[in-house]
């Protein structure tokens, strides 16, 4: 049986060209437009070598500071979801009353659209008029209602607990698809030999979760890296560039016209992701059948 | 052993205290929006969990009226649905070709594709392409874009169901006399249903939930799908809490009423790809 017969190349074709044009060369076109002064106020492009990334990378402007911030946001969230979601995992796995109820209860904010989550939480968190607010001075605790989304010393860390909020279900339901698919028998020859429940998840939850533990986290990483909307629909940014991102920058720089600063931090993230990116998707493709 | 029960029993209440702290922390806000949508314009001054003291249900006719979201609730239909065809039609065939050729040359074509579930976007760039293509402002740009976008994970999640498929049946097929395109669309593909309706699901879902894409290449408001009405609404209405949450329930029910429905392959989808074994 001759393969490339049967299975004719030119199935793939759509796909492969769809994919690449639209989403392979703009990232491409955009690392050769990082060496250009391209701006929608000249109609000329003039090659300027590496100034735009010296630009960045000197600090002199805030750039290196959305990176940074992005990096942090990543970081945070990444750690948060993956504790939590594993602390609940745990809890939810076995032996617990109604846990569909909750396990559906705790992953649903990860169907929901991102933005929608973002603007009810905008609502919630207004200092005025907003739930959270209202609720602690109803019981007493108004030293607790703060600025949340105003405060640029609270702004960050609110809008990542706002993510951590809406991401820890998702990681909660792949660790327990995990901890289930752990066949039973070690559980219970190991509380046979007397070890307790935290012996019990140190020596077999943890070790058999590993591949599972680094799926999330690279899911993890790759959405942290390209947050958008959660940031976008808070607090655009502001106050002053706190909880400025990489994307919520691009895109104001787009609309100031400055493409060349945009297309390169667009590209710096591209670059970094790209090598990363390869061993993140050998993590997602591991233990595949190989024939 | 009183020891170890008693023991045990702790453990129980632990458990259920955090499950219950847990879900009362996405039930509070839930029920936040559904009891504001059903408020008067006077009470929603304040945000609160009183219950209102008479039930509008006008509410949603206003906003769906005022946020025309008629029309907005048929882009997002078109975008998600004819962007979630395409992609899943297409990304079966050649997650098919890739799973089965297995060849060095196929191999690092399959790489290539699903290196795009980590490559970020070059937005700048990207809107340069678009206009060289025509395709800005157009319905047909979105939904390319969107096949664009949900291709490599369509590809990944459908090569691992392929694979599961024994090869000894294509080789059945062909030897009597069964042509490379009806051995996948009598024998493959049928077999692959689940796979494609898991596919697919959640390519409608992310693309019923994108927001990037519509905000940088649709400018006529008539073309806006829903993720972008309702921030746009969002702005107008600021402070009408209870607008605002009847807005919010009906841009969520769509993709709440398929969770419900599709609950299975939502959650077996997304877990496929991490949990192998």
């Amino acid at each position: 049986m001759q393969k490339s017969k049967v299975y004719p190349w030119y199935f793939a074709i759509v796909s492969v060209l769809i994919y690449t044009v639209l989403s392979v060369i703009p990232g491409l076109l955009g690392i050769g437009y990082s060496f250009t002064d391209w701006s929608a106020y000249s109609p000329y492009l003039n090659f300027v070598g590496f100034k735009n990334f010296i630009a960045v990378f000197s600090g002199e402007n805030d750039y290196i500071k959305y990176i940074t911030n992005t990096l942090w946001f990543t970081v945070v969230t990444t750690t948060a979801k993956t504790f939590l979601g594993l602390l609940f995992a745990v809890a939810l796995s076995r032996n617990i009353k109604i846990k569909n109820f909750h396990r559906g209860m705790l992953y649903m904010p990860s169907v929901l659209p991102i933005l929608v989550t973002g603007l009810v939480f905008k609502s919630i968190l207004n200092p005025k008029t907003g739930f959270l607010n209202t609720f602690l001075r109803a019981i007493g605790l108004e030293v607790l209602a703060q600025k949340w989304l105003v405060d640029p010393n609270l702004a960050f860390g609110t809008v990542m607990a706002v993510d951590i909020w809406r991401g820890t279900g998702y990681i909660m339901t792949l660790l327990i698809a995990g901890i289930l698919a752990i066949p039973d028998i070690y559980f219970e020859a190991a509380a046979i030999d007397g070890a307790n429940a935290w012996q019990r998840f140190k020596f077999i939850t943890l070790p058999m979760l590993r591949q599972t533990l680094a799926v999330t986290i690279v899911l993890n990483v790759i959405y942290g890296l390209k947050i958008f909307d959660m940031v976008y629909a808070l607090t655009n940014g502001g106050p002053g560039h706190r909880t400025e991102v990489l994307y919520t920058a691009v895109y104001k720089m787009m609309s100031k016209g400055l493409y060349a600063e945009g297309t390169t931090i667009s590209s710096v993230l591209f670059i970094f992701m790209v090598i990363i990116g390869f061993f993140m998707v050998k993590i997602l493709t591991k233990d595949e059948v190989v024939e | 052993m009183v020891y170890t029960s008693k023991n045990k029993f702790v453990q129980i209440l632990l458990k259920n205290v955090l499950a219950w702290f847990a879900s009362m922390l996405v039930i509070i806000p839930l029920l936040l929006v559904i009891l504001n949508a059903f408020k008067a314009d006077g009470e929603t001054l304040n945000m609160n969990l009183q219950l209102p003291k008479e039930w509008i249900v006008s509410n949603f006719s206003t906003v769906i009226e005022k946020g025309k979201l008629m029309r907005s609730f048929f882009n997002s239909m078109l975008y998600a649905g004819a962007g979630t065809l395409i992609t899943v039609f297409f990304g079966a065939m050649a997650a098919y070709v890739f799973s089965r050729r297995r060849s060095k040359g196929m191999g690092a074509l399959y790489m290539y594709v699903v290196l795009g579930m980590v490559i970020p976007v070059n937005y700048v760039t990207l809107t340069k392409t678009m206009i060289t293509l025509g395709l800005t402002n157009t319905s047909l740009g979105i939904i390319l874009l969107y096949m664009a976008m949900q291709t490599p994970f369509t590809v990944f999640l459908i090569y691992g169901f392929v694979s599961k498929i024994p090869v000894e049946l294509d080789e059945a097929a062909i030897i009597d006399g069964c042509s490379p395109l009806a051995l996948y669309v009598r024998i493959i593909f049928p077999m692959l249903k689940s796979a494609v309706i898991t596919a697919g699901v959640l390519c409608f879902l992310n693309c019923w939930n994108e927001f990037m894409m519509p905000l940088y290449f649709l400018h006529s408001s008539e073309k806006w799908p829903m993720t972008l009405a309702i921030y746009n609404f969002f702005g107008q209405y600021e402070m009408k809490w209870n607008l605002i949450c009847s807005d919010v329930i009906l841009t969520c029910a769509p993709v709440l009423i398929l969770y419900l429905l599709c609950q299975k392959y939502i959650v077996g989808g997304q877990t496929a790809g991490a949990v192998k074994g």
